[in-house]
């Protein structure tokens, strides 16, 4: 710890401290335009100036560490001014030397409202000019279809050029040229190649770099800010979802340590449009091959007769990627009253299941935890694509000191460097017998790590494949005191939740593939679009977009996205979250604990709440844990490996193929939105180029 | 009686009197205006009927920077925009203006860094319904064509002030 004066207020800080940091901590205010928190420092706004006694002119600060600044003559701490005269000119200056080629085009400028440059020339600028040449000019640039550019209004903070080669680990962006003729680009002017692009967007302090899809269509103070989480994936990044009336406008990350840090994929920002289109909004019944809308009493009349003449053997329930702990409550009940087993919300056939305790398939490391491996292994899983977040957090550890990174499934690019020891089961006995170096890494490592994905779990030998895992993972010594390196990644949001919930089939019961295949007479469908249900059964959808399910329907209940409905959602890390309601459900659509509710009236088993309230507290006497919001109840990580390991089996010999072929459409709102489709078209042809 | 009293009473003066103002306002000119024929004076800042007024090359002048809409003090102002079909500029696909909510306060005229929207001298609006009340985008560029002139000279006349 150091000590250091700010403007007369003594402050203890760590010597690594910034003085703007150090600023910070004592409470003063210190503008800034390239300085940002989780990326490196560059020092060239030069907004942040402040005085240092002693020191002949202002010092960026933060440039300065504290360490840097020297004790005064009888060994007083260093002082710094935040707010002398010295200061107010040098930021006035800068001010006005950054406005200077700056057009003032607030009114067309999408950042208007938002705009740092906006807000710190108001209130540290100088209100006129003296500038009376012509401005520079500068062509814009294409960033591919997310990001839009306006270069004429960018001061050169290269955040952007920070983020993606730091951060999203994609080094295509850069600037060229110096002085006045600088220019921020990509490389070759493609499009960015990072499924974290439009990050750079948010970090942008002017307009320079603004959101394409949502270019001009609203102004940020007309929006209501409402505080949820994603469910793109099974990270649960945390977001900000900013409605106007009843129509999601655009949603934005929030600052969570713990998961996302500040950034969100582009597939959960973007897929707003994809949450008003191809919108189931009232009920259908297929009459004669076609469907045909109808009333919700007509819709439940048709369940009913159908449910009524159904041996309980016959009938089942799947549920989808998409769905919150409460509906999947609400429906596990109106199953349990109906006496079914047949239930289950893996729809990918992974072999996860509750029996082996929760350790066996939660991420039980952590998010966070991820920074303090020391070995990493990756088995079966694309991280990148399947969990970016989790992606960035590897990256982040192997930023601050390179661990051993080994990856057996496809050999893709993680954006670091990782040891490629092989595609399949075959891999993992040779590195388990100790015929591969890496075993030695995993057994050296203090804190060794191993992520298992879900293509080596989704397949019928997973149960074998986990098995062989959690034998590595015992013989490694991953599971110990204070440290549980033994961690699945999930890709549906749902899942964990589900498994927590218990919502794979009871005894005698059949599997989603099973009931999928043929197995059962009426299938209750929960959302689940990823799977392709045979002819023959008798389909009830519940699910909120025109997508793969509703085509197989035989009566479509339309329900509520996760913007529509106040949800509970457990991520990989089995952190429970609440998602809240920021908009409505377009028409009849309603939510989906109501729907399941007065569904269960109409089949003559009433469930036991008439609010969602009354529901949660049914939950939580049930479950408790999903009580505690944003927390993470760890489980027992060394029985749940004893089990997996006492499994056994042979693994087959194919090869692991990621879950996720298309980053971005893997999900019915996804697949809606126009944006996505987009994305996708270009990813691809990315990928062509590469491949050539 | 006095003998004063008795030559008015007798020479009909207070009548003579009475009737002498009668005539002089009689042949004074009138207060009155013969209005809807006649009007009164309007000064150049006053405050009627809202129009949105394009650029001598017929480009309409609205931004869609929303400015208006955010200071109407009564939110009268309802504005969506998004880029143009065809050149991706930024502009207003749905302009609509509330009459009936409206306080004729000017606010939007003064937030407006264009000079497209502007209460123009018109005051003769009345309708017969009040969703004749509710203005569009059509009938606001529709207002600004037609008062074009009289818009541009106000603005002329005030702009030394501003």
């Amino acid at each position: 710890m150091a000590k250091i004066i700010v403007d007369g207020v003594e402050v203890d800080v760590p010597a690594e401290y910034t003085l703007l940091q150090a600023a910070e901590a004592a409470g003063a205010e210190v503008p800034r335009f390239c300085y940002h928190e989780r990326l490196s420092i560059a020092g060239n706004c030069r907004m942040c100036l402040v005085e240092v006694k002693g020191a002949p002119k202002p010092v960026a600060s933060c440039a300065w560490g504290v360490r840097d600044c020297r004790p005064g003559p009888n060994g007083e701490p260093p002082e710094i001014s935040t707010k002398s005269p010295t200061v107010k000119k040098a930021r006035e200056g800068v001010m006005e030397f950054l406005l200077i080629n700056h057009p003032l085009d607030c009114p067309i400028c999408d950042q208007g409202g938002q705009c740092d440059l906006q807000d710190q020339a108001m209130a540290y600028g100088v209100d006129t000019s003296r500038y009376h040449e012509n401005k520079r000019a500068v062509t814009d640039k294409y960033l591919g279809p997310l990001v839009k550019t306006s270069m004429n209004r960018c001061i050169h903070c290269t955040r952007c050029v920070r983020f993606t080669a730091e951060v999203a680990g994609v080094p295509d962006m850069g600037a060229i040229w110096r002085g006045e003729d600088m220019e921020i680009t990509s490389y070759l002017e493609k499009a960015l190649g990072s499924e974290l692009q439009a990050n750079i967007a948010d970090l942008c302090p002017v307009g320079a770099l603004t959101h394409k899809p949502e270019a001009f269509h609203f102004r940020p103070w007309e929006l209501t800010k409402t505080d949820s989480v994603d469910v793109m994936d099974a990270v649960g990044s945390s977001i900000r979802v900013d409605s106007r009336g009843r129509e999601v406008m655009r949603i934005l990350p929030r600052v969570n340590e713990s998961v996302n840090e500040e950034w969100i994929t582009d597939k959960t920002r973007q897929i707003v449009d994809g949450l008003r289109l191809q919108r189931l909004d009232r009920p259908f019944v297929r009459e004669n091959g076609r469907l045909r809308p109808a009333s919700w009493q007509e819709a439940f009349a048709t369940i009913a007769a159908k449910v009524k003449g159904t041996d309980a053997k016959k009938i089942g329930a799947i549920v989808g990627d998409l769905a919150a702990v409460e509906e999947m409550f609400a429906l596990k009940l109106l199953m349990q009253s109906l006496d079914v087993t047949n239930v289950d919300a893996r729809q990918d056939g992974t072999v996860l299941s509750p029996a082996y305790g929760r350790g066996s398939y939660l991420f039980n490391t952590t998010i966070p935890g991820i920074e303090d491996a020391d070995a990493i292994l990756i088995v079966g899983s694309n991280p990148r694509f399947e969990a970016s977040l989790v992606n960035v957090r590897i990256r982040k550890r192997w930023r601050v000191a390179p661990p051993p990174i080994a990856l057996i499934g496809e050999n893709v690019d993680l954006t670091y460097p990782c040891e490629y020891l092989g595609a399949g089961a075959d891999t993992l006995a040779e590195l388990a017998s100790g015929r591969h170096s890496f075993l030695e890494k995993l057994k050296g490592a203090e804190r060794p790590l191993i992520i298992v994905g879900h293509g080596a779990l989704a397949r019928p030998d997973g149960l074998a494949i986990l098995s062989a895992v959690a034998k590595l993972a015992r013989d490694v010594n991953a599971v110990k005191d204070g440290w549980n390196g033994f961690s699945i990644l999930h890709t549906a949001a749902s899942r964990v939740g589900a498994l927590d919930l218990g919502l794979v089939p009871g005894e005698g019961g059949l599997t989603a593939q099973q009931m999928a295949s043929g197995g059962v007479e009426v299938l209750f469908n929960l959302g689940a679009d990823e799977i392709d249900i045979a002819p023959g059964a008798f389909v009830i959808y519940q699910g909120t977009h025109g997508d793969r399910g509703a085509h197989r329907a035989d009566v479509i209940l339309p329900a509520a996205t996760y913007t529509e409905k106040s949800g509970t959602y457990v991520n990989t890390e089995g952190r429970v979250q609440m998602a809240n309601r920021a908009a409505f459900a377009p028409g009849e659509a309603r939510e989906d604990w109501a729907i399941l509710r007065a569904l269960s009236e109409v089949l003559g088993h009433r469930l036991p709440f008439d609010s969602l309230n009354a529901l949660r507290a049914k939950l939580y006497a049930a479950h408790p844990h999903f009580a505690a919001i944003d927390t993470v109840q760890p489980a027992d990580g060394a029985s749940a490996i004893q089990a997996l390991a006492g499994i056994g089996g042979t693994p087959g010999r194919d090869a692991f193929v990621s879950p996720v072929k298309d980053f971005y459409l893997t999900n019915p709102i996804a697949r809606a939105s126009g944006v996505m489709a987009e994305c996708s078209a270009l990813a691809r042809e990315l990928k062509l180029e590469a491949a050539e | 009686m006095k003998i004063g009293q008795f030559f008015n009473s007798l020479l009909l003066r207070e009548f003579v009197v009475g009737f002498a103002l009668t005539m002089k306002y009689f042949f004074k000119p009138k207060a009155t205006l013969n209005y809807p024929f006649e009007m009164g004076h309007r000064g150049p800042r006053f405050r009627g009927e809202h129009a949105l007024r394009r650029y001598p090359n017929g480009e309409e002048r609205c931004i869609a920077c929303k400015l208006c809409e955010a200071i109407c003090p009564a939110q009268a102002i309802t504005i969506e925009a998004g880029p143009r079909r065809n050149d991706g500029t930024r502009r207003t696909t749905r302009y609509d203006i509330d009459m009936v909510k409206c306080i004729y306060c000017g606010m939007c005229q003064e937030a407006c860094p264009v000079d497209a929207i502007v209460e123009g001298p018109n005051l003769e609006f009345s309708v017969e319904t009040r969703e004749e009340l509710y203005y569009d985008k059509a009938k606001l560029l529709e207002n600004g064509e037609r008062w074009e002139r009289e818009i541009a000279r106000n603005i002329a006349k005030t702009a030394p002030y501003r």
